[in-house]
């Protein structure tokens, strides 16, 4: 079980003179069950990378796999396989276009040929999931409401196809710190809960600090770093700051009391941690006055 | 130095369906000086938005009143000159972009006002200096960088010669390089053309950079007041649902354990010092 992406290459507008190469040469696993952050600047291929991942785009060489089914094999059986993922696109609050919050969210598992009780079912559940009345919301239109509600909306689109592999592009953009809070501990809470894969874009640090335990960082259309997020931050920091990614503020201020000389150990990069790591650098006592 | 915002028991209510009434700022009284870089905080919902759009006229109170230079914006016949004077950059780049190449677009606002061509050249050119754009002058602006797009938007409201700027989380659908760029051409411009910047933001290291934080919550302000003391109120902060600066944030988890930390520590540099002396 997993989606697996072997030397795949794609090029955009192949065989013009604005042909651009958007990846090069991918391989890589995703297995149910982890949580994982994508990062890297615009332009490095996250969107592209993870538009392959239910066969969107299709590699110009090299091929995607989803629990060993090619996607660009058997027409049939990669359409199945396809269903298994769930697309949260950036700004999804674009591609909302029903009447009715409630035909919106139940789009998706109305085409995978549900009961209409069942789809009932299923949209209750996913409003509830990410903090939307059915009551008093369900009948409007998606148009009417704010942002981050249409914002929701998308995510409970998905979601409601309960999809073995949630891959999200950087659905916490334009959200006020609540709302990018509340978002994240629904996904916690699902994946948490479903033991789902969830694949995450952002370029919030503070986001895959609190989420991720397996971080991919993206420069110039190949996987640069792949390890355990703290790993990650504690080791190569400089590099991910040459390759223009924000390393988490968090480490930078530990960085910062390493090179005043308080010997921080490696911590977890919580303020909890980083709090405790102080206070033993500080042998317990303050030095302030 | 002069005023350049104030309010005097501002309130505002948005109409609803069927009569029904939104109570979107209650008895706002808040005053900013001419040069003064303020940035307002508060999360979704609670009135910035409402606020800002009174600053330029867009919006008149339902009671109470708004003051530009000294000119209440109730009054018509100021109002052509509240709108030149005061400056709006809004969240989505996309939404602001009016011509086809950049220049055209910085000249759109000048040339509305009826400035001779040779005069709007100059400041055209002037502004896109000032944002550092001026490489991209005969670009397209919808190929640009959301980061630029801002800076052309910024520049477009130099060319109006407006004195001061309210920025709508100018930054919010930006990648950290583009915010970046964007906060350093907002701090450029209150520094050296010494414009009166409001700043509403989301990114409480953004913040941090202002003169003066004004914190709302629920369309009433509830703080106001230098970012060093605004932002050791951590606990009202995280209460009211917002993030604190990280240093601050780490200081307040130190003197939950006893340790003895100065009150006002908001940045890493003031952190480092009070820990590795
Ligand atoms: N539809 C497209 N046509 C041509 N080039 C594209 C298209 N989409 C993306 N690209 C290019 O491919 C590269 C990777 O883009 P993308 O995957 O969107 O990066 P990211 O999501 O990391 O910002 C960039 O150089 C981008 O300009
Ligand atoms: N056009 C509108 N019609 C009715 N209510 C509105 C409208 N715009 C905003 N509101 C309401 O006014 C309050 C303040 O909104 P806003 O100023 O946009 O807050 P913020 O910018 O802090 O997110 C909210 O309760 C919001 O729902
Ligand atoms: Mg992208
Ligand atoms: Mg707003």
């Amino acid at each position: 079980m997993s989606i697996k992406l072997e030397n795949v290459v794609y090029t955009y507008m192949q065989g013009t003179p604005y042909e651009r190469v958007a990846l090069q040469n991918i391989n890589l696993e995703i297995h149910p069950g982890e949580f994982i952050g994508i990062i890297g600047h615009t332009g490095s291929g996250k969107s592209t990378l993870i538009q392959h991942f239910n066969g969107l785009l299709k590699p110009t060489s090299g091929c995607v796999r989803i629990d060993d089914i090619d996607l660009h094999q058997n027409k049939k059986l990669a359409k199945q396989a396809k269903r298994k993922v769930g697309m949260v696109f950036q700004y999804p609050e674009h591609q909302l276009f029903e009447e009715t919050v409630f035909a919106d969210i139940a789009f998706g598992p109305r085409n995978l040929g549900l009961s209409e009780e069942e789809v009932d079912f299923r949209v209750r559940k996913a409003m509830q999931f990410v903090g939307l009345n059915y009551d008093t919301v369900a009948d409007r239109s998606p148009f009417q409401l704010s942002g981050g509600q249409m914002r929701r909306i998308a995510i409970a689109g998905v979601i409601a196809t309960e999809p073995e592999y949630l891959i999200l592009d950087e659905p916490s953009a334009g959200l006020d710190p609540r709302g990018r809070r509340e978002i994240f501990s629904q996904i916690k809470n699902l994946h948490a809960a479903a033991g789902n894969a969830v694949v995450l874009v952002t370029h919030n640090m503070e986001d895959v600090l609190q989420v991720a335990t397996r971080l991919i960082v993206m420069s110039e259309g190949r996987i640069l770093l792949d390890d355990k997020p703290e790993t990650l931050f504690w080791n190569y920091h400089e590099q991910l700051v040459s390759v223009g990614v924000d390393v988490p503020h968090i480490i930078s201020l530990l960085k910062k009391l390493r090179a005043a000389g308080l010997a921080v150990g490696e911590c977890q990069l919580t303020v909890e941690a980083a709090a405790t790591a102080i206070c033993e650098a500080l042998g317990g006592q303050s030095r302030a006055e | 130095m002069g005023e350049m915002i104030k309010t005097e028991q501002l309130c505002y209510e948005y109409r609803g369906p069927n009569e029904s009434k939104v109570t979107a700022l209650s008895n706002i009284n808040l005053s900013i000086q001419d040069g003064e870089f303020v940035a307002i905080i508060g999360t979704n919902g609670s009135g910035k938005s409402t606020l800002a759009k009174h600053f330029n006229a867009l919006l008149l109170p339902s009671g109470g009143n708004c003051y530009i230079n000294g000119l209440n914006t109730r009054d018509e016949k100021y109002l052509w000159n509240i709108r030149q004077n005061v400056g709006m950059v809004f969240q989505n780049p996309d939404n602001q972009i009016v011509a086809t190449i950049v220049e055209e677009d910085v000249a759109f606002g000048p040339e509305n006002l009826g400035i001779a061509p040779a005069e709007i050249a100059q400041r055209v050119a002037e502004a896109l200096n000032i944002v550092g754009m001026t490489d991209y002058r005969q670009h397209a602006p919808h190929l640009l960088s959301g980061g630029q797009k801002q800076r052309v938007a910024i520049a477009g409201a130099l060319a109006m010669r407006s004195r001061c700027l309210v920025f709508d989380e100018p930054t919010a659908m930006l990648d950290p390089r583009g915010r970046k760029e964007v906060l350093q051409t907002v701090k450029k411009i209150n520094e050296k053309e010494k414009i009166t910047i409001v700043y509403i933001t989301h990114d409480m290291e953004e913040a941090l950079h202002a003169d003066k934080v004004i914190v709302m919550d629920q369309g009433a302000i509830v703080l106001d007041g230098p970012p060093e003391v605004v932002f050791s109120q951590v606990s009202l902060l995280k209460s009211l649902g917002l993030d604190v600066p990280l240093a601050a944030d780490i200081a307040q988890e130190l003197r939950n354990r006893n340790m003895l930390i100065p009150r006002k520590i908001i940045s890493d540099e003031e952190l480092v010092v009070a820990l590795c002396p």
